[in-house]
């Protein structure tokens, strides 16, 4: 096991209670002065709104809340200890020289309501991403607004149907193949689509005469991922838009996998019609957790008309919130969307430029097929064609001896890495999708390699993990008996 | 792994026993190996009408959440309440005793496989 990460949390492993548990009577974080405005009676002036008991919360000191967040986050595993190679998840690190920029004085603390002759720096820099945007996706116009990828997505439909309804249309289904991102059909529900899947040819790629076929007159887009979740790039995709073009519909390309294509190929010369970003992804933005997100649009010209408001734009020498656009879809997210984010994914891109981008997707590549190149006979390929940023494998050269993809998974654990994507996409049996990204160097990748090494050589198949905070853990016993609630009685 | 020869099976590995004009619907032990540990079944309400390929319900389980897609068209009879509480079941005999639902069948089902055809689809779907 000399490949095991000893950097993190091992001696100090406390026992966390809940806040709840720690709670003792008048203990508190703050001093609230005493009261200086005269007292109402809020029972009779709230009535029945007024509270008869207090709210039951824990009554513990700052230090205890500090360090009770502190040592809970200790037993949690994220990108700055080590590999996290989630497929389809582009974990990749993010420089900390984004965090500076973002959380200077200047930027954090710009209030939306400032007025316009105070907020021209910042202005700029969204008008600046917006270009700068444009010109990596090769689409005609980019909003920011949307606060996250599958908002993006929605954003993108809702544009859609906008524009079917000015076409005095009401065209309904959208064409999505197998491998497609689970949030695609939740999108197109939300914007009042229905989703009609497409199979995957046997190379891992859709194909022309598959959508040709499923072409009817309800067709009103194709919804692909490109390079697609499998890890293939969707070579017929120009073809698709030729198609879909020729009935008036859209190609929509889901832009969740752009870190293996940036500065390679753009989106909008392969016929791209609209294509929403996961800046947490790609632009190396803080990722998880629950937000802030950012997923910006790019959309081609027919469907700038309808792109969200406000809009900012450049009015001689100076930027102004433009909110006059008569065929808008309105607002999606409240003021301009998540503006600390995008400030992130904009130093990223300053930092590194044009070649430093297209850098990016060539060693993200590089890195999968490095892994695919080590592992291929350790564990099996299922789909054999040439790989970008991620690589399918599964555990049918591993399962006979006992090994099958959890396991494999849940001993990675015991390594110190972050398992893999397990289990999907679902068009692979026992999928394990292993995405490294470029931010990992040549011994991480060596030390996740020699871990499956070890895994599969040992045949060892008793459970794991062992060395966590909580061992052995049984996930279809936690699932079927989920205790979500506190006991305050007990 | 065999299938009855009775039933009727749906490329998405559901099965259907018609008798006259009632029918049991039940996934097979095919989709129960896929599936893994399964943790949930959501069932259709009594009364519940459906037309065939609709979804009727999901099973959950530790790798994915999947749909129930009606073989048949018609109404819900019966729901299998011994799945409803004790999911991890549906292991121990797919094809009898867990059945999902009863129905009464309202449109005669179309294009479904029989057995040895369904056992020709399950041969093809492990090649992946």
């Amino acid at each position: 096991m000399e490949f095991m990460n000893k950097s993190t949390s091992n001696g100090v492993l406390l026992e966390e209670p809940t806040l709840f548990e720690r709670s003792r009577p008048g203990a508190r974080g703050t001093s609230i002065p005493t009261c200086d405005v005269p007292k109402i009676n809020a029972s009779a002036k709230f009535g029945n709104a007024f509270r008869k008991n207090t709210a039951r919360l824990p009554e513990v000191s700052e230090t205890e809340v500090v360090r009770h967040f502190s040592r809970l986050s200790t037993w949690n595993y994220a990108v700055d200890f080590g590999i996290f190679p989630l497929g389809s998840c582009t974990m990749k690190y993010n420089p900390r020289h984004n965090e500076e920029i973002a959380r200077s004085g200047e930027i954090s603390n710009a209030h939306p309501y400032d007025p316009e002759e105070w907020t021209q720096g910042h202005m700029a820099i969204i008008h600046d991403l917006t270009e700068d945007l444009k010109k990596i996706l090769g689409m005609e116009d980019v909003s920011l607004q949307a606060c996250a990828g599958a908002h993006g997505e929605y954003t993108g439909l809702a544009m859609i149907a906008a524009y079917e309804r000015s076409k005095n249309r009401n065209r309904r289904t959208i064409l999505a193949p197998d491998t497609s991102h689970g949030t695609n059909p939740a999108s197109a529900a939300m914007a009042g689509f229905r989703i009609q899947q497409i199979v995957t040819g046997e190379d891992g790629v859709l194909h022309p005469d598959t959508v040709r076929a499923a072409m009817t007159d309800d067709v009103v887009c194709l919804m692909i991922t490109n390079p697609n979740t499998i890890g293939f790039f969707e070579k017929n995709v120009k073809e698709f838009a030729e198609i879909l073009r020729a009935k008036d519909a859209f190609l929509y390309i889901d832009g969740a996998n752009l870190n293996a294509i940036m500065g390679i190929v753009r989106p909008g010369d392969f016929g791209c019609d609209v294509i929403q970003l996961n800046l947490h992804k790609t632009f190396s933005t803080p990722h998880g957790g629950g937000g802030p997100g950012s997923g910006p649009v790019g959309v081609s010209s027919r469907l700038v008309p309808f792109l969200p408001i406000p809009r900012v734009e450049k009015a001689g020498n100076k930027f102004v919130m433009q909110y006059n656009k008569p065929q808008t879809i309105g607002r999606v997210k409240a003021f301009f969307g998540n503006y600390g984010v995008m400030v992130r994914a904009w130093a990223y891109i300053k930092s590194l430029g044009s070649e430093g981008l297209r850098a990016v997707s060539e060693n993200a590549i590089i890195n999968a097929n490095y892994l695919k190149a080590k592992l291929s006979n350790v564990l099996a390929v299922p789909l054999q064609n040439a790989n970008l940023h991620e690589i399918i494998f599964n555990d049918n050269a591993t399962k006979v001896g006992g090994l099958d993809t959890t396991k494999i998974a849940k001993r990675l654990i015991d390594y110190g890495m972050h398992p893999p994507t397990m289990h999907f996409p679902l068009c692979v049996k026992n999928a394990i999708m292993v995405e490294p990204t470029e931010t990992e160097d040549r011994t991480e990748l060596d030390r996740f390699v020699n871990a499956v090494k070890e895994i599969v050589s040992s045949g060892d198949t008793g459970a794991a993990p062992v060395r966590v905070f909580r061992e052995k853990i049984d996930e279809a016993k936690a699932a079927r008996e989920l205790k979500l609630k506190y006991n305050f009685n007990r | 792994m065999s299938f009855p020869k009775d039933f009727l099976y749906t490329k998405e590995h559901e099965w259907i026993k018609v008798e006259g004009g009632k029918a049991t619907v039940g996934i097979t032990a095919h989709a129960v190996e896929m599936l893994g540990d399964i943790v949930h079944v959501e069932m259709p309400k009594v009364g519940a009408k459906f037309k065939q390929g609709d979804s009727f319900g999901t099973v959950e389980s530790t790798k994915t959440v999947s749909d129930l897609y009606m073989p048949a068209g018609g109404t819900v009879l019966e729901i299998n309440t011994e799945l409803k509480n004790a999911p991890e079941k549906l292991v121990e005999d797919p094809h009898g005793k867990f059945w999902i639902a009863k129905l009464s069948v309202e449109e005669a089902p179309k294009n479904l496989l029989d057995q040895p055809a369904y056992e020709k689809h399950v041969a093809e779907d492990a090649h992946h």
